[in-house]
Order: C-alpha cells, then sequence, then structure tokens
C-alpha cells in the first residue's frame, strides 16, 4: 500500500486525531465547510497573547481533511502566534508527505484555512494560504 | 454506422472501443473503468468525427447567409434537430428548443412559461429527489411570484410517495417538475402516472430527463410530458448541448427567453416581435457544431437501439448489487429491484468517508462520484452528508463491476483498524 495516498501515517492521525475536541471559553474560534464534499472544521485556540497556548479542532469529512487538521494541530500548539501566521500550504504540504492531488487539496488544507480565519478574523483565499 | 452488432446482438466490448478516452491506459496500465456517465458521459469516434467535420467542412453561421457554406451549416444543424425530435418521438421538430444543458432548459420554462402563468399563491410542487437544476429555478420563480413550493415526500425505499403527490396536487397545483429518473437513487419514477395525475388535477409538467432519455426509451407522445428537458453530454453528445422538449401549444404561447439576434420577426428602437418557436428561444449564434454532435450521438444509440441500451445497464446493475450486496457495511440507496432502478447506484461503505471511497478507488483508475449529487435535500432525507455514487452506460462491462466491488474492498482493509 505505499503508492496509497493513504499512509499509515496519514491513517494514524484519523484514527487517532490529536488536540480534538473544542475550548470552552477560547481566545478565538472559527469554523467552516468544504461545499464540494461536506467536510466541517471548527478550531479554537487559547493564546497569552504571543503563544498558542491550547488548541483543539473538532469536525467531520474525509480522512484527509481531518488528518491533516490533526498534524496541523501539532504544528501549532505551543508556537508563537507569529509563525503561526507564516505556516504555508507548502508548509503543511511538507507535513503530510504524501501526494495531494487537486482534488483533494481543498480537502487538506480546510483546518489551515479555518486557523487563519479565526487569526485574522476573515477566511484567506485560497492562493494566500 | 456502429459496427458492434453481430447477428442482431450487441458485442459491448466493441461499443466500448468506440469510445478513444476509454482505451488509453492509466497510470499504472490499468484501463479507466469509467462509472459517472450519470455526471457526464465520454464520447464516441462517430460524434467527435461529427463536430470535426464540422468545423473542418461547413463552419459558419447559420440562417440568413446566402452563401452556400452558411446554407449546409443550416441544414445540418436543422437535420440535428430533426434527429434529436425523432429520438424521443416528438411529433415535431420545432418542438426541440437546443439549449446548453438540463438547467438552461428548466430555467427556460421557469423564466418564460413560469413567470407568465405563476401568480401569487399558486403552489409549485416539485419532489424531494430532484437536482438541484430542477428546485432552484422554481424557487426563484417562487420567491418572485410569492408562490408556493412543496416537495413530493419519499419513501424509504427510494420512490416517490404519490399519496403525498395526490393531496398536493388537491391543493390546486399549478405546475409539477419531477426527475424521470433520479440522479442519485436511480428510481424510474412512474412517469406516465405521474403525468397523467397532474394533467388530471390541471398542472403543467416539467419532466427532467436528465438521467433518462441517454438511458432508455423516452416517447414524449406517449409520456403526454408537456415539457421535457435533457443534455446531450450525458447522452454521448458534445459539452454545452442540450435540449427542451415542449408541446408546441405551450411553446407558441410562450414570450421569449432571452433577448438577441436570431430571436426575432421585427424590429425598432422601442419595440419588436418575436420569432416563431424554437427561434424565439435560440437567442444569438447557437452552438451549431455541439447541435451536429448531439444529433450524431442521437443517431449513434439510435442504431444501438434504446431498447438495447436499457437492457445491458439493467443486467450490469442487477450483477452490480448482487456483488456490492457481498461487501461488509455497504449500505445501497434507492430501490432494491433492478426493473425499478437505472443503472445509478448509491452507497456508503461503513462510516469510511465517500470522498475517501472515491479517492481509494480512484487510486485503481476507478472514476466514481462522491458528494452531495447536487441533492442536497435527498441527502438529509437519507441522513447522510454524501454518498459515493457509480453509474454505468453503454461502453461499461462486467470487468467495470468486478473492479469496483474489488475497490471497495480495498478500502476496506486500508480503513481497517
Amino acid at each position: 500500500m505505499t503508492d496509497s495516498l493513504y499512509r499509515e501515517a496519514i491513517l494514524d492521525h484519523y484514527r487517532n486525531p490529536r488536540n480534538r475536541g473544542t475550548l470552552e471559553p477560547a481566545d478565538f474560534s472559527y469554523e467552516d465547510v468544504n461545499p464540494l464534499c461536506g467536510d466541517e472544521i471548527r478550531i479554537d485556540v487559547r493564546t497569552d497573547g504571543e503563544n498558542v497556548t491550547e488548541v483543539r479542532f473538532s469536525g467531520r469529512g474525509c480522512a484527509i481533511s481531518q488528518a491533516a487538521a490533526s498534524i496541523l494541530m501539532e504544528m501549532v500548539d505551543g508556537r508563537p502566534l507569529e509563525e503561526v501566521k507564516a505556516i504555508s500550504r507548502e508548509d503543511l504540504l511538507d507535513e503530510l508527505g504524501v501526494p495531494i492531488s487537486p482534488a483533494l487539496m481543498k480537502c487538506a488544507m480546510l483546518g489551515l484555512k479555518v486557523l487563519k480565519a479565526g487569526i485574522y478574523g476573515v477566511p484567506p483565499s485560497d492562493e494566500s494560504l | 454506422m456502429v459496427t458492434a452488432r453481430i447477428d442482431n446482438a450487441i458485442d459491448w466490448v466493441r461499443v466500448r472501443d468506440d469510445f478513444p478516452i476509454l482505451a488509453s491506459p492509466g497510470p499504472k496500465g490499468q484501463r479507466l473503468a469509467f462509472l459517472d456517465s450519470a455526471a457526464s458521459s465520454q464520447k464516441p469516434e462517430q460524434v467527435i468525427t461529427a463536430v470535426d467535420r464540422y468545423y473542418r467542412e461547413t463552419n459558419a453561421n447559420i440562417h440568413r447567409g446566402v452563401y452556400d457554406l452558411s446554407e449546409r451549416a443550416t441544414a445540418q444543424y436543422e437535420a440535428a434537430r430533426h434527429m434529436v425530435a425523432d429520438f424521443i418521438n416528438a411529433a415535431s421538430a420545432r418542438e426541440i428548443v437546443f439549449v446548453r444543458n438540463t438547467t438552461e432548459a428548466i430555467n427556460l420554462v421557469a423564466q418564460t412559461w413560469g413567470r407568465r402563468n405563476i401568480r401569487p399563491g399558486d403552489l409549485i410542487v416539485v419532489t424531494t429527489m430532484d437536482h438541484h437544476s430542477n428546485l432552484i429555478p422554481w424557487q426563484l420563480l417562487a420567491e418572485e411570484k410569492e408562490a408556493r413550493l412543496e416537495a413530493v415526500r419519499i419513501m424509504d425505499d427510494g420512490t416517490l410517495d404519490l399519496h403525498h403527490l395526490q393531496e398536493l396536487l388537491g391543493q390546486g397545483a399549478r405546475l409539477v417538475a419531477f426527475p424521470h429518473v433520479s440522479n442519485s437513487l436511480g428510481t424510474i419514477n412512474p412517469a406516465p402516472d405521474i403525468i397523467r395525475m397532474a394533467h388530471d388535477a390541471g398542472a403543467v409538467v416539467v419532466v427532467d430527463g436528465a438521467q433518462s432519455v441517454p438511458h432508455m426509451p423516452v416517447d414524449v407522445q406517449h409520456l403526454d410530458a408537456d415539457f421535457l428537458a435533457f443534455s446531450g453530454h450525458k447522452m454521448l453528445g458534445p459539452m454545452g448541448s442540450g435540449a427542451l422538449y415542449g408541446k408546441l401549444s405551450l411553446l407558441d404561447a410562450m414570450p421569449p427567453f432571452m433577448g438577441g439576434g436570431g430571436m426575432i420577426r421585427k424590429v425598432s428602437i422601442t419595440r419588436s416581435t418575436w420569432a416563431d418557436v424554437p427561434a424565439r428561444f435560440e437567442a444569438g449564434t447557437p452552438s451549431v457544431g455541439d447541435a451536429i454532435g448531439l444529433g450524431a450521438a442521437a443517431e449513434y444509440l439510435q442504431a444501438i437501439g434504446m431498447d438495447a441500451v436499457r437492457e445491458h445497464e439493467r443486467v450490469l446493475t442487477t450483477r452490480a448489487i448482487e456483488c456490492l450486496r457481498e461487501v461488509p457495511e455497504i449500505q445501497l440507496f434507492g430501490p432494491c429491484d433492478p426493473d425499478a432502478r437505472a443503472g445509478v447506484l448509491s452507497f456508503t461503505l461503513g462510516d469510511i468517508h465517500p470522498h475517501d471511497v472515491a479517492a481509494i478507488l480512484n487510486e485503481e483508475n476507478i472514476a466514481v462520484r462522491a458528494g452531495h449529487h447536487c441533492c442536497q435535500p435527498l441527502m438529509d432525507r437519507l441522513g447522510v452528508v454524501a454518498t459515493t455514487r457509480a453509474s454505468f452506460y453503454v461502453y461499461n462491462v462486467d470487468e467495470d463491476v468486478d473492479r469496483l466491488v474489488s475497490g471497495l474492498h480495498r478500502a476496506r482493509e486500508i480503513f481497517a483498524s
């Protein structure tokens, strides 16, 4: 199964998502859907003003969207907000480590899009991720 | 034209060989198992050649051209209209309006017949299983006219609740819009019965034929349909081709859809009069080459025979249902009886998201669709976010079904904890 998109690392994040849940209250929360396939992701973040101190995601959807959100949680937990803002599409794709086809790109990027929308208060365009 | 007939039996592998796109091997050497014809069909050599020849030999704007080339283009365009009329047994080719797709055909009816005839408080009836293209145009019209919009419920077996339809008709429905075949469930709705019930109640009927006209014999005179909308690209024709059938008496009384060249009789700055049908509804230069391609597609399907097409898909669907039932944790939607359904199979596989199922099948060069299939109210009714959908056509063979089934087993293996 080595040629599959669904490698063990992805499936592990899907089956055992990191930082899954919600934070009430959170310093900021955002949620969005991918209208093409109905993926839903919400991300709650607490900060001390400079760093992400706690972060949780919730939602439902395909394995790629949920695993990518879980991987994103590991990338941002405890990191300075300025570094989180700088996380790019390529950074997340590197962490995913599998080739993402254009059809699945929106699924893979949904978590990052939601996180940035939470930070900036408005959803970023797909190009600016 | 079609060379695949052998002693009146059809060699479906040779039919498949008419489709160039299915001949090229995928990334891992596997042939494409194309199981998404409900979204759009592939095109046979005969259709591709007809379009190619039009651009090489006959291309010119139609109507009013005095030179030979324009006359030939016009003749071919109108010949395609006759082919399409013949294909659905319309009484006259004037009852065929060329459009881009089913969506445009339905919007045409909503914006012309609908705007003229629907009044505040009138009832428009659709169904819970309609594609958004046979729902949104009526929503927009109902909003504009302050009319009521109600949807016929469906039963748990994926068929329409005809008692509910009767109840709604009893409330004085002005218009009934329904899909001949559901694009998600595959249900073949009892169109003759529905149309008779609607007519008895004085309602006009719009049939969404997008999933029926390509796949089974459809006779508009037998159905007594007032309007029938269908897409050329789902019936082996070019993208951007489609047709609206309307009874001549209804079309004649309808105002224009879009304004422009070709749809007028006499024009002054402040006032104009309209061309006869169907030209009245074909403003601007039409997609002539695509219409000619659609005519070639109708001719190709007629050469096979629509009874044979339907039987081929019924046999494939029967086999597919039997094989899919063996896959653990699969849930198939729609009627169980293959005689009551077309070659469209929607299912869920345990708790694996349909998008993941489709992505895993894609790794084996098997093309299926995953999503809400433009039927969000139906997905809500079924209690799912999305389904995976496999759909069949003339070029599918048993091997495609077998590959689908083994692909689903592979998906289960990948997701097994």
